[in-house]
Parts: structure tokens; C-alpha cells; sequence
């Protein structure tokens, strides 16, 4: 008898030492638009995730599910995420914000992170990145770069995300040159090599010397590569896809905020919110200067400082829409509200926004 | 030397009924080796596949919800393929259907009542429907090659949804994001049993499907007109029977059903248009068309375990790590060997060597 009770008591503190053990190691889930492998967009969130795991080692265990299409498959994608013990998860595409809100309601005591999106709730905060601040840059070191005075754009979606991205490249380039012009490819996907790369010849056919791409893959640098023109990098850091085509990267350091955002879940501090962060925060960075002259380099770091140090707002007037009409006034710069609803084209693109 | 395909004069009834499970047995040690290979434990590999998705009631529903499109498109298509008619646009059938059924909300939210929903899916099957008869219509009149047409039509259908998602039918709440508005719950159609999950009633819709043309396919003179002009159009026009009509015919009712399938996943399952609403389901029933050898009952079960394969390779994702590219290349493993099996009872194959063609030749 009472070997037993000995034996019970030893089963319930196994028991209660295994609960406690799970207790302390917080899940988290990840789904992801693409493949880790596409050293673009989904490559930099995987790298988040990594740092993650680095950075709080055994308090943190992680899971991703790749490739989820946006529709009904994602509900159930971040429905598994939630069951299998994922007490926090970030969905990294616009296309799952109802999914998220869904999945969420369910899932009160799960916390949720969608990127890009709009729609937040008491556990589900949204992060954005002000990736147009690079895209300004990239648009000075284009109008110093380029011979015939027009960059091609690869597109992916018409999304305000994308449009910002376009009109910020054309106000920073005519901030060089008030006659520079941007061409726009639309390639109806995010990570499609095959789709991109057809569109990065159409563009160089057209007699672009300089690319800048909104899509996931490395395809378009890799033409630029073999046309022997300058091209800049999406997403992540592609100079070894183009070791004398890359000028610079945006780079989306998403990282320290998954940290952040993990630490407050453990520390029991986590509260929704709807931040867009950029240079100043680090999201937004810069991959090295490189394949152009020395003054132009110094051009473009001075845009950067003057960026992260808040002291020029890439939307700022006089500007006026592709119509003609204005949109700002001199010295007047765009709210965040216009910015993310963004739907029309600044003077200079040589494109008809679909819509 | 040469392997040929030679059809067999009898087909063995026992292996008829024998081949899923050869099929089985042989996806069972492949995965096996693959998973092996992969140093994860096969044997929880494959529980993971295969056992998991079902111990749960919410992935029941799941897999409900995911194989509904599946049945109801691959039924449509059976009748097609059983008659000789290739419709491989049943992705664009799909994408029309459920914009033609998506007007209603969409267009008029304020439109609301019961007879809303049964209006949304008749015209989500007339969508499908005149969208299907646009190759019936070029191949009957035209002789073109309906695998073309109809093929190039589902890329029409994409960038259709993708403009009217993005311009006029965008919502004008939405921050300029390509999307309408949610639809309004007249127009979602319900739940079955919404205590425990989400699967619709696209399910009842696509076994009700099933049952209706498999008794058309085996009971009715239509069905006997399918089968006979699908094997020989010569002995057909003999019955006199016409193979224009029959195009027609199979082309509309897997249009129909397509269509119906679209307007059902948008409004039981994703609650609103946007430019991305199938994840390819008019693709993947064509396979699982094949995989119910073209039976409307066999197709409910080829869609279920085709489902099943998808919610399975997730779950082996979350809780095994293995990559989604491998989680396909098993399913594609599945998909090779019944596929195979259920070749190999109409066929045998034949090792042609020139030595033995020069004999066939000289005889």
C-alpha cells in the first residue's frame, strides 16, 4: 500500500513538473505566404523567426506552416496553428486578415499578429513596415544612376502597399531628376520566378536600365544580371543573385519585433495594437551601397539619416497626382490614413493604375 | 526497346475491387522509405496522415469543407470525361459561377430574405454553366480543341475576378484593398452543425450531385447516350444519338456544377469575392474525377481522401516539421500508385524489342 501511494505521489509530481515544463516554453506559430526558400519576402520572415528561437532560446518553441494559399485554406491553416498549443501567431500576408479575425474569436487566449493588414481586435494586433522610406532611397539612387532616365517597376498586386512603394521611388527620383519616368509591370502574384523574370525582360526591352521589383523572388535580379543593367533587391539582402547588379536592398528586419512581441506574451504584457514602423524603428533597412560611385553612396546614406531621423517624410508637397491635380501642397505631408489607403499614381508613372 | 501500354481483352474483377488497397499497401511503403529518408519515424509520418486529421471533430469539418468543392466539380467533369469531352476548364467555370452568384450581394446587399440564397446558387450554376458552353459551342461549330479553349478560358476567368474585385465591385470600405464586401448572412450559407465547426452545406449540395448523376449516368437513356458516345462516336451516331447535342450537354452540367461549387465555397466558406478564391479546386478534380474512376459514389470517396491528404500533410507539417514540398511529394506519391494500380487492370504492359516488332511486322 504504501509502495503505492509512493508510486502515485512520484506519478503526480511527474505530472505536475511536466505541465510546469510545457508552461514555460511558449509556442509560436507562423504561416507563411510562400516558401522560406524564395529569399525574398517569406525568406525574411523565416530569418524573424529564427532570430526569435536565437534570441530567447528554450522559453520558445516555433512552428511554420509554408506555401498557405489565401482563401478558405488559411482559416484552417491558422485553426491548426491555434490547436496544435501555439499561444501566439503571426500570419504574414494581407490575404489572411479575415481569416485571422476569425480564427481569433474563437481563440481568445491565443494572441495574433497579422502583417500589412487593417483589422485588429482584442487579440489580434497588426504590424506594417514603411517600406516606401527605402523605395525613396532607391528612387535618388536610381535618377543618379540611370543613362536613359527610366526605371522599371515589377509589380505584384495593386495594393496600397505596392502603390506607396511606386509613388515614393518616383518622388525620390524626381527629387534628382524632375523628369525621370518609372515604368510598371504587373505580375498578379507574389512569388511567381517564372511570371517576374518575363516581366524584368519586357521592362529591359523597353529600354529601362535600372529595376526595382515588389514581388518575392530573386528572378528579376537575375535578369538584370544577364542584361548587364542595375537592379535593387527585394525583401531580403539578394547581392549573391547579383553580385555587380544589386545598388542597395530593402531589407525587412521583422526580427526584433518578433522578439519583442514574444517576450511580451511570456512577460504577460502583450496588448493589441496597429504599429507601422520603418527606418527609424529598424524594420526598414538598408543592405550595403554597392556598384555605384562614391557620391552617389553619399547621397543616398545622407537620405537615410535624414529618413530615420524623421527629418524628411517621403510624402511631403508640393505633389501632384498622375491627373495633374494636387495632392499636397508645399511643406504639407500625407497622414498615415491616405498613405495606407493609398489608390492613385504621383506625377512621373508611366502606367495606368488597374482599378 | 519500347514498353507499350496493350489493353487487356478482360478485366479481372477481383483486382478491380483489390486495386485501392494494393495501391494502399504500396503508398504505405514508399512513404515509409521517404519518410525514412527524411529521418522522421514513418510509422508516426504516417498516423500523422493519415489517422490525426480524423481524431478530431473540427478537422472532420475541415475536411467536409475542403472536399465539397472537390466532389461537386469532379462529378460534373466525370460526365464530361465519360462522353469524350475534355473540359479542363473547370477552374474558370468555378471563378464565373461564383461571380455571377456573388451579384446578388454584392450588387444589391440590401436584397435580403430566405429566397436570397437559392436564387445566389441558381445563378452561380448559370454562370458555370454559360461559361462551360463557350467551348461546347467552338468545338461543335468550330471543331476546335475543347482541352484549349476551355483551358485558356480559366486564365479569361482569372483576370476577370481579379478586375471586378479590384474596380467596380471593390469595397468602398476596404482601404482600396481588392476585395467586396462581406457578403450579408442572408447570403452565407449556413452552417451544418456550427457547435463543432465549419463545414457548409456545399457537402449536401455535392453528395446530393453525386447521387443525381450517378443515377442519370446509370439508370437513364442519357447516361447510356454519354457512355456509348464516349467510347465510339460512329456506333453512337448509328443509335442514333448526337455527339453535338451530348457536347453540349456534358459541357453544361459540369459547368453547372462547377459553378455551383464556386458560389458555395464563396459564400459558405470565405464570405466574400477577392482575386484569389480556389486554391486550383477545378485542377485537383480532375485527378479526382480519375481517382473515383469516373463514378459519381467513387468520386465522394476519391474527394475525401484527397482532402484528406491536404489536411494531413499540414498536420505532418505542424507536428513533424517536415516541409510542405514533401507533404506533396507524398500525396503525389498516393495519387502515382492508384492511378497506376487502376491502369494496370485495363492494361498489361508489353517490352516491344526491335526483335520482336520486326517479327510482329514480318507476320
Amino acid at each position: 500500500m504504501k509502495k503505492l501511494l509512493m508510486a502515485l505521489s512520484m506519478a503526480a509530481s511527474f505530472a505536475v513538473a511536466g505541465a510546469a515544463h510545457a508552461e514555460e516554453k511558449l509556442k509560436v506559430g507562423f504561416i507563411y505566404i510562400g516558401p522560406p526558400g524564395d529569399f525574398g519576402w517569406t525568406y525574411q520572415h523565416d530569418q524573424g523567426r529564427k532570430e526569435m528561437e536565437k534570441a530567447l532560446g528554450d522559453k520558445v518553441e516555433t512552428t511554420f506552416l509554408e506555401s498557405v494559399p489565401e482563401g478558405a485554406d488559411a482559416e484552417r491553416s491558422i485553426e491548426r496553428l491555434a490547436r496544435a498549443g501555439n499561444k501566439l501567431i503571426f500570419t504574414t500576408s494581407f490575404g489572411y486578415m479575415d481569416a485571422t479575425i476569425k480564427v481569433a474569436q474563437k481563440f481568445p487566449n491565443v494572441k495574433f499578429e497579422h502583417a500589412t493588414g487593417y483589422k485588429t481586435a482584442d487579440n489580434v494586433a497588426v504590424y506594417n513596415s514603411r517600406f516606401y522610406e527605402g523605395r525613396y532611397v532607391q528612387g535618388v539612387i536610381a535618377a543618379k544612376m540611370s543613362k536613359v532616365g527610366v526605371a522599371g517597376y515589377i509589380g505584384s498586386f495593386p495594393i496600397p502597399e505596392v502603390v506607396q512603394g511606386i509613388n515614393s521611388f518616383m518622388l525620390g527620383a524626381q527629387s534628382v531628376n524632375p523628369n525621370f519616368k518609372v515604368k510598371v509591370i504587373w505580375a498578379n502574384a507574389w512569388f511567381d520566378p517564372g511570371k517576374e523574370a518575363d516581366a524584368a525582360k519586357a521592362l529591359v526591352d523597353q529600354g529601362v536600365d535600372i529595376i526595382t521589383q515588389h514581388t518575392d523572388s530573386t528572378a528579376p535580379m537575375q535578369v538584370a544580371a544577364e542584361r548587364k543593367i542595375k537592379a535593387f533587391g527585394q525583401a531580403s539582402d539578394m547581392i549573391k543573385f547579383g553580385p555587380e547588379t544589386q545598388l542597395t536592398a530593402i531589407v525587412d528586419n521583422w526580427g526584433p519585433y518578433y522578439i519583442e512581441r514574444a517576450k511580451a506574451v511570456i512577460d504577460g504584457t502583450w496588448k493589441t495594437h496597429n504599429v507601422f514602423h520603418g527606418m527609424h524603428e529598424n524594420l526598414v533597412v538598408m543592405a550595403p551601397y554597392t556598384n555605384m560611385p562614391d557620391d552617389v553612396k553619399k547621397l543616398a546614406e545622407e537620405t537615410q539619416a535624414k529618413i530615420t531621423s524623421g527629418e524628411l517624410k517621403p510624402f511631403t508637397g508640393p505633389v501632384k497626382k498622375q491627373d495633374g491635380s494636387e495632392w499636397l501642397k508645399a511643406g504639407e505631408t500625407a497622414d498615415d490614413k491616405t498613405i495606407l489607403g493609398m489608390n492613385f499614381y504621383v506625377a512621373g508613372v508611366d502606367d495606368k493604375l488597374p482599378q | 526497346m519500347r514498353i507499350e501500354l496493350v489493353k487487356r481483352p478482360q478485366h479481372s474483377a477481383l483486382f478491380s475491387a483489390l486495386s485501392p488497397f494494393i495501391a494502399l499497401f504500396l503508398t504505405l511503403i514508399a512513404g515509409a522509405i521517404l519518410f525514412s529518408l527524411l529521418g522522421k519515424n514513418p510509422v508516426s509520418a504516417l498516423y500523422y496522415y493519415f489517422v490525426e486529421p480524423l481524431t478530431e471533430i473540427w478537422s472532420w469539418h475541415e475536411l467536409l469543407v475542403k472536399a465539397a468543392p472537390l466532389i461537386l466539380i469532379a462529378v460534373g467533369l466525370s460526365v464530361c470525361f465519360l462522353s469524350n469531352n475534355w473540359n479542363i476548364g473547370a477552374e474558370g467555370q468555378l471563378i464565373m459561377g461564383a461571380i455571377a452568384g456573388s451579384i446578388l450581394p454584392v450588387v444589391f446587399p440590401d436584397f435580403q430574405g430566405w429566397y436570397v440564397l437559392p436564387m445566389m446558387l441558381l445563378l452561380g450554376m448559370a454562370g458555370g454553366m454559360a461559361y462551360a458552353t463557350i467551348p461546347a459551342f467552338l468545338k461543335v461549330r468550330f471543331n476546335t480543341n475543347e482541352i484549349l479553349t476551355s483551358l485558356m478560358l480559366v486564365y479569361v476567368a482569372q483576370l476577370f475576378l481579379d478586375w471586378i474585385v479590384r474596380g467596380p465591385w471593390r469595397n468602398p470600405q476596404g482601404f482600396n484593398f481588392p476585395e467586396t464586401v462581406q457578403f450579408n448572412s442572408s447570403a452565407i450559407l449556413p452552417e451544418i452543425w456550427s457547435e463543432s465547426g465549419r463545414a457548409h452545406w456545399g457537402f449536401i449540395l455535392a453528395i446530393v450531385a453525386a447521387l443525381l448523376v450517378w443515377f442519370m449516368l446509370s439508370r437513364t437513356l442519357s447516361g447510356f447516350e454519354i457512355k456509348v458516345l464516349g467510347r465510339s462516336a460512329r456506333a453512337g451516331r448509328f443509335a442514333g444519338f448526337s455527339a453535338g447535342r451530348l457536347t453540349f450537354f456534358a459541357f453544361a452540367i459540369s459547368g453547372a456544377l462547377a459553378g455551383l461549387a464556386g458560389i458555395a465555397e464563396v459564400s459558405g466558406a470565405v464570405g466574400q469575392l477577392r482575386t484569389t478564391i480556389s486554391p486550383g479546386y477545378g485542377f485537383t478534380a480532375i485527378i479526382v474525377a480519375f481517382l473515383g474512376r469516373l463514378n459519381p459514389l467513387g468520386i465522394v470517396a476519391a474527394g475525401l481522401v484527397l482532402a484528406l491528404s491536404y489536411l494531413g500533410g499540414e498536420a505532418a507539417q505542424v507536428s513533424l516539421g517536415i516541409s510542405e514540398k514533401s507533404a506533396r511529394i507524398f500525396q503525389g506519391i498516393i495519387l502515382f500508385f492508384v492511378l497506376a494500380s487502376d491502369t494496370l487492370i485495363y492494361y498489361r504492359i508489353r517490352f516491344v524489342t526491335r526483335h520482336s516488332d520486326a517479327a510482329a511486322k514480318g507476320a
